[in-house]
């Protein structure tokens, strides 16, 4: 298992806009360089990628949590 | 004249220098570094002129090719620094050439990491300045954030340079504590506020919100009550709002009366928000290093205290320039 950290702080948000479906539910398998969530920090969307190729076992946080510089946002297994 | 190649400009990166003063007059507020003891200790690192043009960066800092030798410094928020891959002191004069990449790791206090280089940024003057103002997109670098692929043109580094590995010693560095206390000066439309409202701003412990950038910062925490009042022709109706007036940069303005906002570089220099105090200057160096999520309160003071704080600011950075100029011989 390894996790996926925050790069900025902001609010968190796992999906591209409020009517929107989640980037990723748990469970999913993502590629490396695939969105999976957006930090809002200065009016701006930041996107949150994958790194890796995994899978994502548990997502720590809900639309709109604030989240800090190195807080876990994702924990993931390789696939 | 040489480059630097921008590889990836980081989340909002900027050339800054210690701003465009004297314009406030016709509505150009003066940008320039949000962290000015920063900004200078870095370019004395590389021994550039005081004013000379350098890049603030904003969390994540930027990925950069240099293509000559030069020197270069990295100083504000506390954060990685890597050349070609190898972990570089900050608060340090070092030494690059041709090839090497500077990197930003993520930020771990602070919120402002500043890039001093040999020579300056230079980028043509704007109204006297090299400041970035990026609400109307104007100076620094085709007046926007850097971006992968940019190339920021470099002047010709004059004098000497302190030694690679020359620090600055740690009591000279910037701090970020827990809660950053910024002291102001009440006024100008204090007295638009109850006193208990005006007692509580100070009681408060404020958190920054994502809302906050190089224009202002957003804060929440308490809830303030305006002095009930018929409101004078051109106020409009809400109870926060007064005729126009200027904002001072620092300027604390409340609208609604639940979420204070602090003025800074590039802010709007007027408006009819009641300002019911002005964060001195010296702290607007810590506010800038102040982060989304971070905390701050207040603590008012008297004008004299405020200049004597920058006194005390100018002599701490006399010491700085002399501790890097020192162990140069």
């Amino acid at each position: 298992m390894s996790t996926v950290e925050a790069h900025v702080p902001g609010v968190f948000y796992r999906r591209p806009s409020p009517d929107a479906a989640p980037f990723i539910e748990a469970g999913s398998v993502v590629e490396a360089g695939q969105t999976i969530a957006l930090i809002e920090i200065m009016k701006t969307f930041n996107e949150v990628k994958a790194d890796k190729s995994c899978r994502v076992s548990k997502i720590l946080l809900d639309d709109g949590d604030e989240v800090d510089v190195g807080q876990t946002m994702f924990e993931v297994d390789e696939p | 004249m040489n480059e630097l190649i921008v590889r990836s400009g980081g989340l909002s990166t900027t050339v800054q220098d210690t701003g465009r003063d004297g314009q406030y007059a016709i509505g150009m507020p003066p940008s320039g570094a949000m962290d000015q003891y920063s900004f200078a200790v870095a370019n004395a690192l590389v021994g550039n002129p005081p004013g000379a043009a350098a890049l603030e960066a904003t969390y994540l800092g930027p990925e950069l090719e240099f293509t000559d030798p030069r020197s270069v410094a990295v100083t504000g928020a506390d954060c990685d620094v890597a050349i070609n891959g190898e972990p570089a002191p900050t608060w340090a004069a070092l030494r690059v050439s041709a090839g090497d990449v500077l990197s930003f790791g993520q930020v771990r206090g602070g919120a402002r990491p500043y890039v001093a280089v040999g020579g300056g940024i230079d980028v043509p003057l704007y109204l006297g300045s090299r400041s970035t103002y990026l609400l109307t997109g104007i100076g620094g670098f085709h007046g926007r954030a850097l971006a992968g692929g940019d190339r920021l043109p470099l002047g010709e580094p004059v004098g000497e340079a302190p030694v690679a590995g020359t620090e600055v010693p740690g009591e000279l560095r910037a701090e970020f504590p827990d809660v950053t206390e910024l002291r102001f000066v009440a006024g100008l439309c204090a007295y638009r506020l109850t006193e208990r409202a005006l007692a509580s701003f100070v009681e408060v412990e404020w958190k920054v919100t994502k809302d906050a950038d190089r224009v202002g910062y957003r804060l929440r925490g308490g809830s303030l009550e305006f002095v009930e009042r018929e409101q004078p022709f051109g106020a409009g109706r809400d109870q926060a709002n007064v005729v126009d007036l200027g904002y001072p940069v620092g300027s604390v303005q409340v609208p609604g009366g639940d979420e204070p906002i602090v003025l800074l570089n590039d802010a709007v220099t007027g408006g009819g928000y009641a300002t019911i105090g002005t964060v001195i200057s010296v702290d607007r160096d810590r506010m800038a290093q102040a982060r989304t999520g971070g905390r701050v309160r207040f603590a008012p003071v008297d004008v004299e205290t405020a200049v004597a704080a920058r006194r005390e600011r100018r002599v701490r950075l006399d010491k700085a320039r002399a501790a890097v100029s020192a162990e140069q011989r």
